[in-house]
């Protein structure tokens, strides 16, 4: 009788009706962090809001907080009202805030993952949820064990029927390979691999997962994407602010650990990889894990890695304090804040290519890009002085903020008899599509309530960025201190030395 | 920037764009559609302002065609083109231009508009109100990718509707569609769940709004059961009840905002349901440009096959018990009940003559 399988109402020719999350809810442990307020409750509403949460949807909060569900109510309505990207509308807040519920609690009080139990089976009830759950670890990684053994002991991790219950966790995952495998092993102990979602959210963003359609939607980029036509790589992650308050979490993990290893270890790899034979998580997957895999640490680690910590200076018109003088920084402590690797990927299509990494924090300006410089003509017909300000072709993608893509390419001068100069053509996200495109974390929380791994790592794909982040770290730690440079320019000179020893420069993004 | 032009042509409008583009320094804008709205003097300022939202989320240069074909034989036998073209405004993200057509001008609206598109980019002709009958055939509707009407602001909507039926071309929609997503998109998600097969449905919701024809259209089209639609106050559509064998799938909106789903065996919730404005309906058509099949079929299916009233039993929502044993009813007559029915419609006699050749 009843009529399972195919829906009447769905068709694929029907491209209107949006992707709707089954019956759900979602645990944030945590609840009352940073992120949780300012992006996690935010992209719920703006889920809410487009229509993309089914109906019934409840948001369970889990902290040692002594607030009752009407005070989490009030906390998520400000959160909303401050942050969401969309306009408060009174009808979606009414659908929404029926499903709050609070379970104040410590991580290893028994009592109160026995209320956390409860409140779930209740929500199946009330709500409809029918048993499927996500637990958002928006925790300090040292109680990841602690938490998912509480959610196994107390029956939470194990769904029933054909229900799901998945785990999210945010970076980091480990501070090296032992303590990443590690970690996997103790989350993979308690839920399936396939239903652990690692968040890096830079995967959520849509500059990232236009390089997939750039590359492989379109005909006029693929056949120069390799070592014939290609230069070398940058790739950029630029911060203009400090470590703020970040200091306990920052210290002795540095900048290499909390950029390099997952963001843009992962943009290298999206550039990087072949294409993959479908659009699906497994594909994906397995043409990562063949680019992390090919890495390749140069011969020389002290030529060719580069680390900096920033010292006062004037950012931007502010004076700004030096690394070592923030709150809570040990004054001789030898962590990064500034880090520039150079990477080569041994395969067809890499091979010979550079690929430079670096990341830092008080540098020029807030910027993330991947810039794919191309070779010089082999043969200029011009008078040399005609091309003295011809500079290498580029293709820049511009993943934050000012979302798009440059082109750089030479230009006659007008009214000069040849002269040629560097010109760029542009394309911004923001003049072609939606003014506001959908939040990362609106994105990956979709896509968690749907099931869709798309965009998130892979436990090999975190192990084997280590692999190749561990000899880098070991021969910092054994070699010398970070280079000190001045807060808000771009990063030591060493940085700049290690390119010109290439005979190549970093570009000005 | 706006820049005024009297009797003029399109290459003085095109000159005028570039260089309101140079004044206000950006050489370079990526619009993604040219939008020609065709409508006249005293509803144009209406559509512009949706569509002017609506840029914003797709930058486009909207060309406004306002037609003057003048009263007097002396005013009809002059042609003249005045033209008001708008860059950088606060307003919009693009380029607009008002196009006002005088005389017998006003016929010829396609040889204006032609040498302002864009190059390359779609183009999307949107009628505000009286659609030709044949958006496909017409001039201006020939110029476009996709072809929008609206057919809830026609003198005779559900006649509108079967209108478009029999000139539907690839690229034709109606607002009247647009507006139902949401509502599609929830009863799709309901039965996304296990549920009882589905024998009969009723959709309720205001008269004159072609949007519940449509709704009902598909429903039918889809499910292939007798689907109802009924009358009342409104605003808008207000509910959809599809029967099953273990009860009533309802959604009941009543005030135009919020709604409440009730499915057999799981919880009542509420669900945001919200009658949205014609600017963010412009964007939601603009955000896929390709032929909407899905409308194609439901359109299509002809509003003279929908069930005739009261035909259709769901009980009213609020007797829960009656609702049950009348459902089981109708299930266990469920292998026969939807052959029947289109013979008893078709022997009733109420419906319009070409509904017997239809089915």
């Amino acid at each position: 009788m009843t009529g399972s399988g195919t829906n009447p109402l769905r068709d694929p020719q029907d491209r209107r009706l949006p992707r709707i999350a089954g019956p759900s809810g979602l645990v944030i442990f945590g609840v009352t962090g940073d992120l949780s307020r300012k992006k996690l409750m935010p992209a719920v509403y703006d889920l809410a809001h487009r229509g993309l949460l089914p109906p019934g949807f409840s948001l369970v909060g889990f902290a040692r907080r002594d607030w009752e569900n009407e005070d989490f109510a009030q906390v998520v309505h400000d959160s909303v009202k401050e942050h969401a990207r969309t306009p408060f509308r009174e009808e979606v807040w009414q659908q929404l805030s029926e499903g709050f519920r609070f379970v104040q609690g410590d991580f290893d009080d028994d009592d109160a993952f026995e209320r956390l139990r409860t409140t779930v089976e209740d929500l199946d009830k009330v709500r409809g949820t029918g048993g499927n759950f996500a637990f958002y670890l928006s925790v300090p990684p040292k109680f990841f064990p602690l938490v998912v053994q509480q959610l196994k002991e107390h029956n939470l991790a194990d769904p029933a029927g054909d229900s799901w219950r998945r785990a999210v966790i945010e970076k980091p995952f480990g501070h090296d390979l032992k303590s990443a495998v590690e970690l996997n092993r103790i989350v993979h102990q308690v839920f399936e691999p396939d239903q652990v979602f690692r968040i890096d959210h830079y995967l959520g963003k849509e500059t990232v997962q236009n390089i997939l359609a750039l590359r492989f939607a379109n005909t006029m980029f693929e056949p120069i994407w390799n070592r014939s036509y290609v230069d070398h790589v940058q790739i950029t992650m630029a911060e203009d602010i400090g470590i703020g308050g970040r200091a306990g979490y920052y210290d002795g993990i540095g900048a290499a650990r909390d950029v390099i290893q997952n963001h843009l270890l992962q943009l290298l790899a999206l550039t990087a990889m072949e294409e993959p034979t479908a659009f699906d998580a497994q594909a994906l997957v397995a043409e990562k894990i063949k680019v992390l895999a090919s890495l390749q640490l140069p011969a020389d680690l002290g030529r060719h890695t580069v680390r900096g910590q920033y010292a006062a200076g004037w950012q931007g018109g502010e004076k700004v304090r030096g690394y070592l003088e923030e709150e809570g920084i040990d004054p001789n402590s030898g962590t990064d804040t500034y880090a520039a690797i150079k990477l080569g990927i041994d395969n067809r299509r890499w091979a010979g290519v550079p690929f430079y990494l670096r990341t830092g924090k008080r540098l020029g300006r807030r910027v993330t890009e991947i810039a794919v410089v191309f070779q010089r003509a082999p043969h200029l017909p011009f008078d040399t002085t005609d091309t003295m300000e011809l500079g290498q072709n580029a293709l820049v993608i511009r993943v934050q903020p000012d979302e798009g893509v440059t082109v750089r390419f030479g230009s006659k001068v007008p009214g000069t008899s040849m002269e040629v100069r560097d010109v760029t053509m542009d394309f911004a996200y923001g003049e072609s599509f939606t003014e506001s495109s959908p939040e990362a974390y609106e994105r990956l929380l979709l896509d968690v309530l749907l099931g869709d791994a798309n965009l998130f790592p892979r436990h090999q794909e975190v192990e084997l960025s280590w692999q190749i982040l561990d000899p880098i770290e070991e021969h910092w730690a054994a070699h010398g201190r970070p280079e000190p440079y001045t807060a808000g320019t771009w990063g030591p000179r060493a940085a700049d030395e290690m390119l010109a020893r290439d005979g190549r420069s970093w570009r000005r993004p | 920037m706006n820049i005024d032009l009297t009797e003029t042509t399109s290459a003085q409008i095109n000159s005028a764009l570039v260089g309101a583009r140079r004044a206000t320094g950006t050489p370079a804008v990526g619009m993604v559609l040219t939008l020609v709205i065709v409508t006249d003097e005293g509803n144009h300022y209406d559509a512009l302002k949706a569509a002017s939202q609506a840029s914003k989320e797709h930058p486009s240069r909207i060309l406004v065609v306002i037609k003057r074909p003048g009263r007097s034989p002396r005013e009809r036998a002059l042609a003249r083109l005045d033209a008001e073209v708008r860059v950088g405004n606060e307003t919009d993200t693009g380029e607009t231009v008002l196009l006002r057509l005088h005389g017998e001008l006003a016929g010829h609206a396609a040889s204006v508009v032609l040498p302002l598109l864009l190059p390359d980019a779609p183009v999307v002709v949107w009628w505000p109100e009286d659609a030709p009958e044949n958006p496909a055939e017409d001039l201006l509707g020939r110029l476009a990718t996709r072809r929008i009407t609206d057919a809830a602001a026609c003198e005779d909507p559900v006649g509108a509707l079967r209108q478009r039926a029999t000139a539907y071309a690839p690229g034709d929609t109606d607002l009247a569609w647009t507006r139902i997503t949401p509502w599609r998109s929830m009863l799709a998600a309901a039965l996304d769940q296990r549920h009882a097969t589905i024998t009969s449905a009723v959709v309720e919701g205001e008269e004159y709004n072609p949007s519940t024809e449509l709704l009902a259209l598909w429903l039918a089209n889809r499910l292939g059961v007798p689907v109802e639609r009924t009358a009342s106050p409104g605003p808008g559509l207000t509910a959809v009840r599809l029967v099953t064998s273990d009860g009533v799938i309802c959604l009941d909106r009543p005030n135009g905002a919020l709604a409440e789903l009730a499915v057999p065996g799981q919880p009542e919730r509420h669900v945001a349901l919200k009658r949205r404005t014609t600017a963010e309906l412009i964007a939601e058509e603009l955000r896929r440009l390709d032929p909407d099949e899905a409308y194609a079929h439901a359109v299509a299916y002809g509003v003279e096959r929908l069930a005739p009233a009261g035909s259709v039993e769901t009980g009213a929502p609020a007797a829960e018990a009656a609702v049950g044993t009348e459902a089981a009813g109708a299930g266990a007559g469920k292998q026969a009940a939807p052959k029947k029915r289109p013979a008893k419609k078709a022997a009733s006699g109420t419906q319009p003559p070409s509904s017997a050749q239809g089915s």
